[in-house]
């Protein structure tokens, strides 16, 4: 699973555009987005889309009922976004495995760093709790993509579409707080 | 206490050929029996989500009825789909318990807070639009029809007890297949 391990971090300083990352998920064809309050996209995401009249905002209390709400989603044939902090993707490694990966749908998660540091990859941080999911996705298959940079942001539809056209989950790593 | 496959009966006479439904663990077993339909939507896991992923059904399909027959050791597991799906109040969704105090499908041990935990009142505080407990098969009888045909989201919490013995082949509920045959019916209707 390829972390792109580019060099974008280190040229992360310029900032995430929140408003780019939400015209990246209308663009998607994402119709609800399944959040619980993550602190690193609360203002530059969260809050927006809860104002807007883009996709609608299923309010949730944990995460892994995010995950079954987009299995059944998926069914329907309407795109759902899980948009979530690290510590509840890790509370709902069951619920990925099972659900995502075992039955092979198109769960999408947009997963903000908590305290990652800026300009730093995921796997180089000082943090115990950032430097552990990317090997934990490896470890259950699971495809992820860094959002570092604004030149990440390209990477949400395509990594939306591939999901949906392989019936396989994806993470969307939010390496700093959109703006 | 009713029996719990003649409680399943007697919702199954009320559900149409389209509705979808989610049954969970030992209802599940009883239920493929007495509604076998693709429409049964079976592999959701563990942990309780079942009723999550009726919400994601519901939201995705508000023109079908969607249909959880939860038990109560799952409920536990999940208790905040309570509170999200009040939340989101899809108007085509309805959620059954079936109460036996158990986790049955792991050894029948009992649930913690069985008998003083009321599920009716913690969905009623939640906020579902309506909330039912029974205890009487016959009354049951006599008013699911009429629950079923209500607006959402609903509660009903059955007091059961277990129906017997099971074979118990998960393939029924988790096979590659069962998911297949869902989506294929889901998406010709």
């Amino acid at each position: 699973m390829p972390a792109s391990a580019s060099a974008a971090a280190e040229s992360a300083a310029g900032g995430l555009s929140g408003d780019s990352i939400i015209r990246e998920i209308v663009a998607s064809g994402i119709r609800f987005v399944v959040s619980v309050p993550d602190i690193t996209t609360s203002e530059g995401l969260l809050r927006p889309l809860a104002k807007g009249a883009g996709p609608k905002l299923v309010r949730i209390c944990k995460e892994d009922e995010g995950v079954a709400i987009c299995a059944g989603l998926a069914y329907t044939g309407q795109r759902g976004l899980l948009l979530i902090q690290q510590t509840g993707l890790l509370d709902s490694i069951n619920a990925v495995r099972g659900v995502a990966v075992e039955y092979s749908l198109p769960i999408c998660m947009m997963v903000g760093l908590l305290e990652k540091e800026v300009g730093v990859m995921p796997r180089q941080s000082k943090r115990y709790g950032v430097r552990i999911v990317e090997p934990i996705l490896d470890a259950m298959g699971v495809g992820y993509h860094n959002i570092e940079a604004q030149t990440d942001v390209a990477k949400i539809r395509p990594a939306i579409d591939a999901a949906f056209r392989d019936n396989k989950p994806t993470v969307i790593l939010i390496g700093q707080r959109p703006s | 206490m009713m029996d719990r496959k003649e409680c399943l009966k007697a919702i199954a006479r009320h559900v149409d050929d389209a509705d979808i439904v989610l049954p969970v663990y030992s209802t599940a077993f009883d239920w493929i029996d007495i509604r076998p339909n693709p429409l049964n939507y079976l592999s959701h896991g563990a942990m309780g989500l079942a009723s999550s992923h009726a919400l994601g059904l519901a939201l995705g399909r508000p023109d079908k009825k969607v249909i959880v027959l939860d038990g109560d050791g799952s409920l536990l597991m999940n208790l905040g789909t309570l509170v999200s799906t009040a939340e989101a109040a899809p108007k085509n969704l309805f959620h059954f318990v079936c109460e036996n105090g158990t986790y049955e499908a792991n050894g029948g041990h009992p649930i913690p807070g069985r008998g003083a935990v009321s599920f009716a009142g913690m969905a009623r505080s939640a906020g579902y639009k309506s909330v039912y407990e029974f205890s009487d098969l016959k009354i049951f009888e006599q008013q699911v029809g009429a629950i079923l045909a209500e607006q959402g989201p609903v509660f009903v919490c059955l007091k059961i007890v277990s129906s017997g013995d099971q074979e118990r082949d998960y393939s029924r509920l988790h096979g590659p297949h069962v998911r297949k045959a869902f989506k294929d019916a889901l998406g010709a209707g």
